[in-house]
């Protein structure tokens, strides 16, 4: 039974990363038709920029705001130079583009930081909780609290304010919102700028407990996908679901299977999902136009 | 000759003998054996980019996945001569049968998805292939790799010998670009086009188009598959991160620099892309002294730049080049018959 907790705090903790990364996933798959497959590289440059403000001496208060700012500013220009100008054309040369931008930033961040593993504080200085048998990691209840609170933010933004709303007709029916006045260009550009702060707060989140690397984001980004698959493509809620399960799925694998072989499992999950589900557990069906 | 004529139709025997020249007359000039291996390897991916090409390009489905085809065929080649001392062309044509069935079944099953859910399905087919190889390793080697494969040999020929070794690759590089040369242009070549422009549509005219497709992807496998046995007999060293989603982008990145609606922007792009990787090598080392992947800033550059602003790849570039040059000398030539006739 305290494995069991056990497994599912770990589970949770991993989840809420890729729930975060989900989410990126799906504003932008939404609104702009487009699966980034730069989004893992945005929790890279999130993480190590963070830690390199941190070793200039900034407190970490101020160092993961300047981190997420600073990925946030990538994201929008990532969007204004590469994304917007070829938002048109055919599906695959969008994908080999995105996957363009992945390579060039995670070659970037290869430059700027090299190759060794850098590590990142952990926010809340203490000793691990008990709780129910599990033990939990003073990281992982931060990363619960930043999730709930975001997950709040996230809904009071979508909901309740102006541009959210816009951002929401756009991802419903991009074509009816720009005929109600919505600028869907601007929205466009917004969803990247949200996206890669989402990613950037992942990856803050995950890097005390794995170290963070030039190459993390690979990994970490294939993950959302695999959440946002589980979730469905077009739904937030959907989303956070697909992370938390994919998490818990991860861990009991890893834990009852094989460690080794759990990242196999998780994909083949996916491949299960796209073969059988593929709209995703919470997403009501919806039909192909001609 | 009528017979040759057949297979050599319209004027493909062009680019196809000026390539054969190319690849004849190079060793005179090359004299390094690391220029050599350069070419080699130029001369088995182009087996695989050619094979992405009449997928991506003809039929339009997009994989990332091919680096476990590649590998499929390199592991039964090593594994079955390393470790069981069996023939290496039996190993081959065993690792391009095993790889047709596993494809057909992987293709029968994710097929069906489109666009980017495609990309990623194959993408986790090439993760978990990774990681099956990594876990195997009482077969595989695991994480050190599989040493010891031996060299192949023709006839008491032995194709050890890197020169003997790049004629044979680049004469199955050339069967290879006329049996799809010929496909393209067999009816199948032109139901994939039309799978490209619209799947629906073809579907309405009567066409089993997943049978088509799932075709066209195990076909493209087994050109992987035996790139991978090739590749496997060359190195004589197999090891896991040769097969890894970073290779397949790789190959994407190739069939999309050359030019993607063209089996000659296939071999294009691949010998393009190997030589700028060895020159960005090159250039890093020698003077910003740094190693490790920093080519993959350039590659990821190339492909940006080049998906923005010339979609259809180098090949088409080339092309539009060869129509303005003719069409100059039209017009010269006129101009000409035009001052004669006035002169007169």
């Amino acid at each position: 039974m305290d494995l069991v907790m056990q497994y599912l705090v770990t589970g949770l903790t991993v989840g809420s990363i890729y729930a975060l990364m989900a989410i990126g996933f799906v504003t932008i798959y939404n609104i702009t038709g487009i699966l980034n497959f730069a989004q893992g590289e945005f929790a890279m440059i999130g993480a190590l920029s963070c830690v390199s403000f941190v070793n200039l001496g900034l407190p970490m208060f101020a160092a993961i705001p300047a981190a997420i700012i600073l990925t946030a500013i990538i994201g929008f220009a990532v969007e204004r130079t590469v994304i917007f100008p070829v938002r048109n054309r055919s599906v695959i040369t969008l994908i080999v583009i995105t996957i363009g931008v992945s390579t060039f930033i995670k070659g970037l961040g290869l430059i700027i930081w090299g190759t060794s593993p850098r590590t990142l504080q952990p926010v809340m200085k203490m000793g691990p909780i008990q709780l129910l048998g599990a033990v939990i990691n003073p990281q992982s209840l931060f990363i619960f609290l930043t999730v709930l609170l975001l997950l709040a933010v996230l809904y009071v933004f979508f909901d309740k304010t102006f541009i959210g709303s816009a951002l929401r007709a756009s991802e419903k029916n991009p074509r009816a919102a720009s005929l109600m006045g919505i600028n869907t260009s601007s929205m466009s550009a917004l969803a990247f700028t949200l996206a890669a702060a989402l990613g950037a707060i992942a990856g803050i989140m995950i890097a005390p407990l794995t170290d963070a690397t030039y190459e993390m984001g690979f990994l970490i980004g294939l993950k959302g996908f695999v959440a946002m698959v589980i979730g469905g493509v077009n739904n937030i809620s959907g989303a956070v679901v697909g992370g938390l399960l994919l998490g818990v799925i991860e861990a009991f694998s890893g834990g009852f299977i094989s460690t080794f072989y759990s990242d196999a499992i998780a994909f083949g999950v996916l491949l299960l999902m796209l073969f059988f589900k593929p709209t995703g557990l919470f997403s009501k069906a919806t039909g192909e136009r001609v | 000759m009528a017979k040759l004529d057949n297979v050599l139709y319209g004027h493909l025997w062009r680019p196809f003998a000026s390539l054969m020249v190319i690849v004849l007359l190079l060793p005179l000039f090359v004299k390094s054996s690391y220029i050599l291996t350069v070419l080699i390897l130029i001369g088995i991916y182009s087996l695989i980019s050619i094979g992405l090409s009449l997928l991506l390009g003809y039929a339009g489905q997009i994989s990332l996945g091919h680096a476990a085809f590649f590998g499929i065929g390199a592991y039964v080649s090593g594994v079955l001569t390393a470790k069981y001392a069996g023939s290496p062309w039996i190993a081959m044509v065993i690792g391009i049968v095993f790889t047709w069935l596993v494809s057909y079944v992987i293709g029968m099953a994710i097929l069906r998805l489109k666009g980017h859910f495609l990309a990623l399905a194959t993408m986790a087919i090439n993760i978990i292939f990774f990681i099956l190889i990594l876990g195997l390793d009482e077969f595989t080697g695991g994480a050190s790799g599989l040493v010891g494969i031996p060299s192949l040999s023709l006839f008491q020929l032995n194709l050890g010998n890197p020169l003997y070794f790049y004629f044979f690759v680049w004469f199955i590089v050339f069967v290879i670009i006329l049996f799809s040369m010929n496909i393209i242009r067999s009816n199948i070549g032109r139901l994939l086009r039309s799978i490209h422009d619209s799947e629906i549509a073809t579907e309405t005219l009567g066409v089993n188009v997943a049978k088509y497709k799932v075709i066209i992807f195990s076909l493209s496998a087994v050109y992987a598959s035996l790139a991978g046995s090739l590749y496997a007999h060359f190195i004589s060293f197999i090891a896991p991160p040769s097969f890894y989603i970073t290779f397949s982008i790789l190959l994407l990145v190739m069939v999309m620099v050359g030019g993607v609606h063209s089996i000659w922007g296939a071999v294009l792009g691949t010998a393009i892309i190997m030589f700028l990787n060895e020159w960005i090598r090159y250039i890093g080392q020698t003077y910003f002294h740094i190693s490790g992947q920093v080519e993959i800033v350039v590659y990821g550059l190339i492909i940006i730049l080049v998906m923005m602003f010339m979609p259809k790849g180098l090949v088409d570039i080339l092309e539009r080049l060869w129509k303005k040059i003719k069409s100059v000398q039209i017009k010269g030539a006129e101009k000409r018959k035009m001052t004669t006739e006035k002169g007169a």
